[in-house]
């Protein structure tokens, strides 16, 4: 059993009890407690059931390393799975159910596959669930995603919000424990600016639980006394909460900040903080493994170190009785801890056969029995420890000697976390005699100036004892200094430190050495996948030879855990098992980030109405106030149509078309590109972008033009306006306008800088208005100050002057195919216009209409639009524009593209109308045509044409235009139709309603 | 995430504030070149692992293009330089021999 | 300055301006005859890279960008610039092109910071500082305009998404507290 000690617990604040529930219980804690430490307090030890097995498993550890305590925390639009209790604070109302179990934690059924684990080894899925085929989808699936997986895929939309921050720094610490500490008080004596990122809610990290004494202090009062001193400097900033989760190139880490999971209020729950520092100390210190015995996961055993973490931090007793098991001196702290505590210590088992050092020693004389070279065989329980077998450590497990116990603190070694190190290159040397990867010093990860940017400190450099924690501390703080031109010349003076002496550690790998299947079946690797000893000898029998592969093979270091506790244990297993020494096996590869993060931080402040950008024209608000129906173009919104009280939107289309076609109708072109191109060279620069001639343009004409990419596709169409001899104002698509700009200036920066010529995109500085139909010169005549008469302004001129008051140019340009004007304003003065223009064409039954009266207009006039009957592969001679493509020109982008023999071929895809034999039948876009079981080519763009009461087409068709008349198959939807090849356009082949 | 200079206007910047525009020192082959000639500038790349030089753009920036000559194995940036040249200059040349003795410029 | 939209409720001051008459000026800037004269025309030097001085901002090697000083129009200062300078050169009339905004309080930089990929200490950007990036996904640039003072321009078109992006960064409860 475990349970709250008397006193102790220098976290928690006995004074301040704290409400929350596990799996729908009333639980109490205190303030500062882990739900972890308060779940133990309530002598709940059992908190999951593992992964394949189902078996239940209880708290291992005590911090991101935990590998079983993973919890759906909270509900609804708060829920979240695999939440670590380790970390997770407990605040009042917490809510945590367990995971991976039906129907509940105590009785599972899923646990019938832990007494069929014979017939599940690694690599299961790929050997079986093979025959029949048809079993996957209908019964192997469906079954396996029910039984496998943690915890459970939110439903809700989150409630919470999150955010990113940017951060420049000289110099990031990231671990705020007693190397990370000395470290920054160097640097920031030295002047650099210093951030240090601690992940959990206190410093100290070990220093505030191993017995150390610093210059006459204990480790907490000696964490404090820096703390003050780092308080006070200015360019030394702290913080807790925030994980260094990973180191990117050139100095780029991200700091995860849980802002307030620990006490969920309106603030944003996570923050990214994207850190670019000169230099990195890596001080994130060192994680204990386990021991591989039998049993090793039953809910008791845990890491010694984490108990000891509980006694001192939470005051919480992680059994009444406690059997600790090591390879090394660390382990006999946790032994004397228990002791201090007034807990029992029936038993140290210690896999070393002469021992340990002084600590060793203090155990004895407390009278603790130390059985060295010994080992445990096998842990007794099942849902908890009941005891352990213990035997020689050299032998194949038979038991010497039973204890009664409900816990085992268990201390393989320690691993120091060189996951910062290694995310970005870092390389590591194998130290044989302590049995763990450190950093290479000698070959850092580089930055953009080829020299190494991450510095490791502290023991996650391997320095594990205290003397030569803060020793490596200094260095790398002094070594960053002067990197960052911030160097002091005089060192700090030296700490006394009382050191134990220590023996050496021995590197124990499996327990005992020669464990037969029947326990190396039982001794859990992989906590969290459920990966023992014998499913890694097993990849290695099978040829699983790299590390990698047996990592997927097995499921080894998979998933959330990514391998904290079982990396360096599983190669050690599969060196052995290979006959191969552990550096020449290697480690898998350490990936960021260090833990998960939230999607939600990824994301940051891009969510909801934030996700994305939205652009809108200056009568945004009047389009929405008429009920305008927006389509996204780009990142604009778009009136798609306006229905009316109660009207269908296909019938406002058609009823804005008949106006139009009839009246006059409205339309807002703002977010048409209007990119202005001057200079001495403008027509020259634009001989050379458009297909098109373009130089010969009179001031004051238009002229329709297109663009290709350097292959020959079309990539942009639109109208050319000659503003003066040395300006042209070059309107594009909606898309296109920042494409085509960018374009341009490539060009012009890469290519032809010889060119004396300026672009500017001037798409937003107008509200760019169409007013469209018969009646629409006497719209504009009514509003005054400009002849807009036939001979004024012919089709495709353009006039600049005054409207109604207001500075304008006037364009007679038309993709409706009706008399047009396009009028280009002041974009705060579109409003204003809009509104004149509908006043004025009143009495001729002006009608606002959307981007799909548009198109169905321009498709009833066979005009393309580069999206629709362009894909990226189509020239404009597949278009039938060839009379875009000026042959006089020696050069434009595109030219010699379109000489390639495949674009010159027959049998090219080509535009065609068409005309369904049955009128109440139209094409849907897409729709293939199909003759011989040969694709000939797919529609492009398809509507009922109001103005002519049928459907209408346009396709890409294999040799179209010699077609036709052909009538061609369309299949799609399950249904076949019939259409006739006919020219493109529908309406006024001749254009003459454009041009009165 | 990569650090770059926009030697345009001096910013020093994260990569999400340019944009890549592939290979540099590209010769343009149009009118009157071969179908060889015309496939080779359109589509064949060097890829190298080791020195490249890029074509970058400052695009939440000056909005310039520049180049740089960087190293696609250690992602070290050994220089960066203006877009209106037809080869690396000189400098730049140096600054990397003197990074990577053994490179030969190709 | 008029302000079409203020925000009052974070911990800074969100303002929309009405409307900032401005000019862009694009010419070889390093041509010293070029730079003579526009030091004439603007009544000022011209800024050097990445600075603001006199309400002109250096925004490419070849681009200013121009605020109209109260009493004169955009369109006159087009016209002088055009008729101006004697070298190859582009000047037109963008005030309705941009939106301009007003981040008031001391912690506008930590608002600018959430989405600016750039060093905003005040020890790294200060008074004549100005910077074009983007913030968030949105293309800026801002510069200083008194001590707690950000102005900050983007297109025209993105006006209400940024007033909301910033309304929402400068949330009272949500400052990281490192500037």
């Amino acid at each position: 059993m475990s349970f709250r000690l008397p006193e102790g617990g220098c976290l928690i604040d006995r004074g301040q009890p704290v409400s929350f529930s596990f799996n729908g219980k009333a639980m109490q804690g205190f303030a500062g407690d882990t739900l972890a430490s308060a779940l133990m307090a309530n002598d709940q030890r059992m908190v999951g059931r593992s992964f394949k097995y189902h078996r239940p498993r209880g708290i291992m550890a005590s911090g991101v390393e935990e590998p079983n305590a993973l919890m759906n925390m909270e509900e609804g639009a708060r829920f979240e799975p695999n939440q670590r209790a380790t970390t997770q604070e407990i605040f009042a109302g917490l809510q945590a159910r367990s995971q991976n179990h039906w129907p509940s934690l105590g009785f599972d059924i899923g646990a019938l596959n832990n007494h069929l684990s014979r017939f599940l080894p690694a690599g299961f899925y790929y050997k079986t669930f093979m025959k029949p085929q048809w079993a996957w989808k209908h019964v192997f699936e469906p079954i396996i995603r029910r039984s496998a997986g943690l915890g459970q895929v939110p439903g809700a939309r989150d409630a919470d919000r999150y955010e990113h921050f940017y951060v420049y720094t000289d110099i990031l610490i990231v671990g705020g424990g007693l190397a990370g500490f000395e470290a920054a008080l160097e640097a920031g004596r030295a002047g650099a600016r210093v951030l240090l990122l601690e992940q959990s809610p206190y410093y100290g990290g070990r220093a505030m639980v191993d017995d150390i004494e610093l210059g006459g202090r204990s480790g907490p009062a000696h964490i404090a006394h820096l703390l003050a001193q780092l308080e006070r400097m200015e360019n030394v900033t702290l913080r807790l909460r925030i994980q260094g989760a990973g180191v990117f190139d050139h100095g780029y880490a991200l700091g995860y900040e849980r802002v307030n999971d620990h006490a969920p209020d309106t603030r944003p729950r996570h923050r990214l903080w994207r850190i670019r520092a000169a230099r990195i100390i890596s001080a994130t210190g060192a994680l204990e493994r386990p021991l591989s015995f039998a049993g090793n996961d039953i809910p008791g055993v845990m890491l010694a170190g984490a108990a000891r973490d509980y006694i001192r931090l939470y005051g919480v007793a992680p059994g009444a009785r406690t059997v600790v098991a090591c390879n090394n001196d660390d382990a006999y702290r946790t032994a004397l801890a228990l002791h201090g505590a007034g807990l029992e210590v029936p038993l140290i088992v210690d896999a070393r056969l002469k021992g340990g050092g002084e600590l060793a020693e203090q155990a004895r004389s407390l009278g603790i029995r130390v059985a060295n070279g010994h080992a445990i065989a096998r842990v007794n329980g099942g849902k908890q420890v009941t005891g352990v077998e213990v035997c020689l450590q050299s032998g194949t497990g038979g038991a010497v000697e039973t204890i009664a116990c409900d816990c085992v603190a268990m201390s393989g070694g320690f691993s120091p976390v060189v996951h910062l190190w290694s995310h970005c290159g870092g390389k590591l040397n194998w130290d044989a005699a302590n049995g763990m990867f450190t950093p290479d010093p000698a070959r850092p990860p580089t930055d953009h100036n080829g020299e190494g940017f991450v510095l490791a400190a502290g023991s996650a450099f391997g320095a594990l004892q205290t003397d030569a924690c803060i020793k490596s501390a200094i260095s790398a703080a002094r070594q960053a200094g002067e990197e960052v031109g911030r160097s002091l010349a005089e060192e700090p003076a030296p700490r006394r430190v009382r050191q134990e002496q220590v023996a050496s550690p021995l590197p124990v790998w499996a327990m005992p050495a020669k464990a037969p299947y029947a326990l190396r079946a039982k001794s859990w690797l992989d906590f969290q996948n459920d990966v023992k000893v014998s499913d890694v000898q097993l990849a290695a029998r099978e040829g699983f030879e790299s590390v990698e592969h047996t990592k997927r093979y097995t499921t080894l270091g998979m998933a959330t855990d990514q391998g904290k506790l079982s990396n360096i244990n599983g190669l050690a297993v599969l060196a052995d098992s290979l006959a191969a020494e552990i550096p020449q096996v290697g480690t898998t590869t350490f990936r960021p980030p260090y833990t998960p993060i939230s999607l939600g931080a990824i994301a940051g402040e891009a969510a909801g109405r934030l996700f994305k950008p939205t652009r809108k024209t200056a009568m945004h608000e009047w389009h929405a106030r008429r009920g305008a129906i927006f389509e996204p173009v780009g990142d604009w919104l778009r009136p798609y149509a306006y229905p009316q009280q109660g009207e269908r939107v296909q019938d406002a289309i058609n009823r804005e078309i008949r106006a139009t076609r009839n009246g006059v109708g409205l339309f807002d072109a703002s977010t048409l590109g209007k990119i202005m191109v001057k200079g001495p060279d403008a027509g020259r620069f634009l001989d050379l972008v458009y297909t098109n001639m373009i130089s010969s343009l009179k001031p004051g004409k238009c002229r329709y033009g297109l663009m290709c990419n350097e292959n020959g596709f079309l990539i942009d169409d639109g109208v050319v306006a000659r503003l003066s001899e040395d300006s042209f104002l070059c309107h594009t698509t909606t898309g296109g306008a920042g494409n085509i700009h960018a374009h341009m200036e490539e060009w012009l920066q890469t290519e032809w800088w010889d060119l004396e010529v300026f672009t500017l995109d001037l798409t937003e500085q107008f509200a760019q208005i169409v007013v469209a139909g018969p009646e629409a010169r006497k719209v504009l005549e009514a509003l005054g100050g400009l002849d807009v008469s036939r001979a004024a302004l012919p089709f495709m001129g353009f006039v600049e002057g005054e409207l109604a008051g207001i500075k304008a140019r006037v364009f007679r340009i038309s993709f409706s195919g009706e008399l047009s004007y396009e009028i280009a304003v002041p974009a705060g003065q579109g409003v204003l216009l809009w509104n004149l223009l509908l006043q004025a064409g009143g009495e001729h039954g002006i009608a606002p209409y959307g981007t799909e009266a548009l198109h169905v207009m321009r498709a009833e006039k066979g005009f393309v639009v580069v999206g629709d009957e362009s894909d990226g592969t189509v020239t404009p001679y597949d278009l039938g524009m060839g009379w875009a493509v000026s042959k006089k020109k020696d050069d434009f982008i595109g030219k010699r593209g379109m000489q390639r023999s495949f674009l010159t071929a027959e049998g090219r895809k080509q535009l065609v109308g068409l005309r369904t034999l049955s009128d109440r039948e139209k094409l849907p876009e897409g729709a293939h045509a199909v003759a011989d079981g040969k694709a000939l080519g797919h529609v492009t763009s398809s509507y009922f044409s109001p103005t002519l009461q049928h459907p209408i087409a346009m396709a890409l068709i294999q040799n179209g235009q010699a077609r036709m008349g052909e009538v061609l198959e369309f299949r799609a939807d399950g249904k076949l139709y019939k259409a006739r090849v006919v020219d493109p356009v529908f309406y006024d082949r001749k254009g003459a309603r454009q041009d009165v | 995430m990569l650090l770059l200079k926009c030697p345009c206007c001096g910013v020093e910047g994260e990569e999400t504030e340019f944009h890549c525009g592939g290979e540099a020192h590209i010769r343009r082959h149009a009118t009157g070149s071969t179908d060889g000639e015309f496939a080779s500038y359109m589509f064949e790349r060097k890829n190298p692992k080791a020195v490249v030089f890029e074509r970058w753009r400052h695009v939440f920036g000056c909005g310039k293009w520049f180049h740089a000559a960087r190293c696609t194995v250690t992602l070290e940036v050994f220089a960066t330089y203006g877009a209106q040249v037809l080869a690396p200059p000189k400098p730049v040349i140096a600054k990397i021999k003197a990074r990577r003795p053994d490179w030969r410029q190709k | 300055m008029s302000f079409s939209e203020i925000d009052g409720s974070g911990a800074v001051l969100v303002a929309a301006q009405r409307r900032v008459e401005m000019v862009v000026l694009k010419a070889d800037l390093s041509n010293k005859t070029t730079r003579a004269t526009l030091k004439k025309l603007l009544g000022g030097p011209v800024p050097a890279p990445r600075k603001i001085v006199n309400n002109v901002a250096w925004m490419a090697p070849d681009e200013l960008l121009i605020m109209v000083p109260d009493g004169s129009s955009a369109d006159g200062l087009v016209a002088l610039l055009n008729a101006g300078v004697k070298a190859p050169v582009l000047a037109v009339d963008v005030s309705d092109a941009r939106a301009v905004f007003s981040l008031k309080g001391n912690h506008a930089r930590e608002v600018l910071a959430k989405g600016a990929p750039v060093d905003l200490s005040p020890g790294a950007f200060g008074p004549g500082d100005f910077r074009r990036t983007r913030l968030g996904q949105v293309a800026v640039a801002f510069w200083l305009e008194a001590e707690d003072e950000f102005q900050l321009v983007c297109f025209a078109s993105m006006r209400e998404f940024m007033f909301d992006w910033l309304v929402n960064a400068a949330q009272k409860d949500s400052l990281p507290g490192y500037f």
